[in-house]
């Protein structure tokens, strides 16, 4: 269990941020935090902030991302960094030695930060172990195993609006299997300390032995909503149909699709979230995505305020192991 | 070289019921005495062997010596000096090499290649299918009689249905082959890449059911039953089916099998955060199926202990997990891994020289793998005391991949000898 420690430089700051499995409270709240102080710059005229003048940061996507790069992007603009944003093919670095090459490639043009989406889980922590000690790697996302800055930005959306998470009943609703997201949303709520993480979806779409991470699971939602405070639906990808996983869409949807009736078996107050882009009418019925309790278009805007803050956290103070701490 | 005395050595020879300190002499390649040493023998030199461990050669039933095919990754040069050098008289290795072992001439250049090196008997599995297509049946009597090979088997490479196994069953059945069987479905285990658990649930890996190896045992067992061959497991993983295959030995069926020493020490939790050096095939499992591997071996259902020495080159093992290459660089581990069996109260240590001599020697049907007088000289002398750390950096093998760098290890082979001559030290 050692290579967790990776996160983390010898002062015990955050270096990189490839997980949220294994931080402590303390840390995701002091993003927490920290993005509250930037949401209320966003809405300001003058919307830069001179914390990362003079840093580089490299987008590197090696899966197609216009959402998530986009938001990073404008984050470390708004830091004041230099962007720069490279999407490789996905048959140009089959083989692990040209991702390292393209990475020595990167370190020469000196680079200060890497945020990397990979579709292979485990893509960041193989480059955070690999690139030079004055470098950080952010994870936008590597296969299905975590997305921690999506999943720090619907913690703060949750803060907003139910600010005690020791009181909390949420359910993550769909393919936690092949799901990032919800891996990386399972360990952040633990952390925060919310008693109930449920999830819900048909036994293909669920990991085995998913209770190890901190969930209580259900196969239906007439069970699995009841009384919850927070309802995220994840996205169903087309290419489960193809797997054996699900006999269509429309039956995902007759039995997880969240309609209006379904969502009255949650609390009254209940937000509703999903990671975004939404498939209507397989997930999520259109009333209830454009409805009073839905934040989702919230989330999208908070993306932009926790990527600052996880930016300017990890550069904005100095992160190489040569400085000497105070 | 060719009259050696090894003096005041514990002899350990499970196969003849062996276990004292005495002294065991050597002439022409071949063991003349063992315990009463003629008093008209004059050895040309001796070996004290004094406080340390005298056993037959061991024999390795799976050892993937990269040629021909992979040169970059190791060669029958290199990966038999490393045999030697971890007390490894004989190999075999598996068919899936390039070109692959379903002629005789394959198998030939192997032998010739491993005998002009010099340093340990290697000996072959041919193809069950040709090309290992799973599909059309190899030439086998051929590959027995002229390449020479011990037995067959399409290594991890699917057989397309069940007729076509049980007609490899039947034909091997006649010419009297042991077919070696990797137990795999491969629609279960699909792309999967570390045991399905909370490992793959963890790290979002696709995952390996258990199903994926029992569902091949299950159907496996039943044919064997039908067709009446002669089979072997290799490097079973999971707990059902040591159960399924110690019920079929149980029941009369002929059948035996192996397991990997990684094995017997590691489980899916070591996989950590996407360790690229727990990346293995069958994958690590959990802790129960590790318990149950052992338990096999200590009550015997699991005779013998095998390397499933894969040697890779370094940028195989750099990448995201599931895009490296399976495997670990065993040789030099497979005893000291096995010595530790013994001190964690699984077998004896006669019992553990057992599965890794006289009991793989009976599944390949060789006459070696103990210290009969007249048999052939092939001999592991090793210190059991000794303390090691390892440092795969430093293994003789051209492969550097381990998945135990840095644990501490007892037991350190100090001469190995090939047909009466010693290849090791070099």
């Amino acid at each position: 269990m050692m290579r967790q420690d990776i996160q983390f430089d010898k002062q015990g700051r955050l270096r990189h941020f490839l997980t949220t499995e294994g931080l402590s409270r303390q840390t995701l709240t002091e993003i927490l935090d920290h993005a509250e102080n930037f949401a209320s710059v966003i809405n300001k005229p003058v919307k830069k902030a001179p914390l990362l003048r003079g840093k580089t940061i490299a987008n590197l996507f090696f899966e197609a991302s216009t959402r998530t790069r986009t938001t990073f992007e404008l984050a470390a603009k708004r830091l004041s960094a230099d962007v720069i944003n490279i999407n490789i093919q996905t048959s140009a670095t089959k083989k692990g030695e040209s991702l390292l090459d393209m990475l020595r490639n990167l370190e020469a043009m000196h680079c200060d930060m890497f945020i990397v989406r990979h579709m292979q889980s485990g893509a960041a922590h193989f480059i955070a172990e690999h690139v030079a000690p004055h470098i950080s790697v952010i994870n936008a996302g590597d296969g299905s195993h975590a997305h921690p800055t999506q999943a720090m930005l619907d913690m703060f959306t949750i803060r907003r609006h139910k600010p005690d998470f020791t009181s909390l009943r949420v359910a993550i609703i769909g393919d936690i299997m092949h799901s990032r997201v919800a891996r990386s949303q399972i360990h952040a709520l633990n952390i925060l300390g919310v008693p109930d993480v449920r999830v819900i979806g048909p036994h293909t779409l669920i990991p085995p032995q998913a209770e190890q991470l901190g969930v209580h699971v259900f196969h239906q939602m007439e069970q699995g909503l009841r009384d919850v405070d927070v309802v995220i639906m994840l996205r169903l990808q087309r290419e489960r149909m193809e797997g054996a996983l699900l006999p269509s869409e429309d039956e995902y949807f007759r039995c997880y699709g969240l309609t209006p009736e379904k969502l009255a078996l949650a609390r009254e107050d209940a937000i509703v979230m999903h990671p975004g882009p939404i498939n209507r009418g397989v997930e999520i019925d259109s009333a209830v995505a454009d409805g009073p309790q839905s934040v989702i278009l919230e989330q999208v805007t908070n993306g932009l305020a926790v990527r600052m803050a996880v930016m300017s956290l990890i550069l904005g103070r100095g992160n190489t192991d040569s400085e000497v701490s105070p | 070289m060719s009259r050696i005395l090894i003096a005041n050595g514990h002899l350990i020879d499970p196969a003849n019921d062996i276990d004292k300190t005495a002294d065991l002499a050597i002439a022409d390649g071949r063991i003349l005495a063992c315990g009463e040493i003629p008093a008209d023998f004059h050895a040309e030199q001796t070996i004290d062997a004094r406080d340390q461990i005298v056993c037959p050669g061991l024999i390795d039933l799976a050892a993937r010596l990269r040629e021909p095919g992979a040169e970059h990754k190791g060669s029958i040069a290199s990966e038999t000096r490393a045999a030697a050098a971890a007390g490894i008289t004989t190999l075999c290795v598996p068919p899936d090499t390039d070109p692959i072992i379903d002629n005789p001439a394959v198998s030939e250049l192997i032998h010739q290649k491993a005998e002009a090196a010099g340093f340990a008997r290697v000996v072959t599995l041919g193809a069950l299918t040709q090309q290992l297509n799973g599909e059309q049946l190899a030439e086998m009597v051929k590959l027995q009689q002229d390449g020479g090979c011990v037995g067959i088997s399409n290594a991890r490479r699917p057989v397309k249905n069940n007729l076509i196994m049980r007609r490899a069953m039947e034909y091997a059945a006649s010419c009297g082959l042991t077919v070696f069987l990797h137990a795999d479905d491969p629609g279960l285990s699909g792309q999967g890449c570390v045991h399905e658990g909370g490992i793959s649930t963890r790290l979002g890996l696709p995952g390996i059911p258990e199903s994926a190896e029992t569902v091949a045992v299950a159907r496996e067992l039943m044919l064997i039953e039908q067709t009446g061959v002669r089979a072997h497991f290799c490097q079973i993983s999971c707990a059902h089916s040591v159960q399924m295959i110690a019920r079929a030995q149980h029941d009369g069926l002929p059948v035996s099998m192996d397991v990997a020493a990684h094995q017997l020490h590691l489980t899916d939790m070591d996989v950590g955060y996407f360790n690229s050096q727990c990346h293995l095939l069958p994958p690590l499992r959990s802790q129960r199926d590790r318990d149950a591997l052992r338990n096999g071996l200590g009550n015997r259902n699991i005779s013998a202990i095998c390397s499933d020495h894969q040697p890779h080159d370094a940028d195989a093992k750099l990448a995201p997990f599931a895009e490296t290459e399976a495997g670990i660089s065993a040789l030099e581990t497979l005893l000291p891994l096995s010595l530790r069996l013994v001190d964690d109260g699984v077998l004896s240590l006669s019992e553990m020289i057992a599965t890794l001599t006289i009991e793989p020697a009976r599944i390949l049907g060789l006459p070696s793998g103990q210290l009969g007088v007249g048999g052939c000289a092939d001999i592991c002398i090793f210190d059991p005391l000794q303390h090691w750390t390892v440092e795969p950096e430093k293994f003789i093998s051209n492969g550097k991949n381990s998945a135990f760098g840095g644990w501490e290890l007892k037991g350190r082979v100090t001469h190995t000898m090939l047909n009466g001559r010693l290849v090791y030290p070099y």
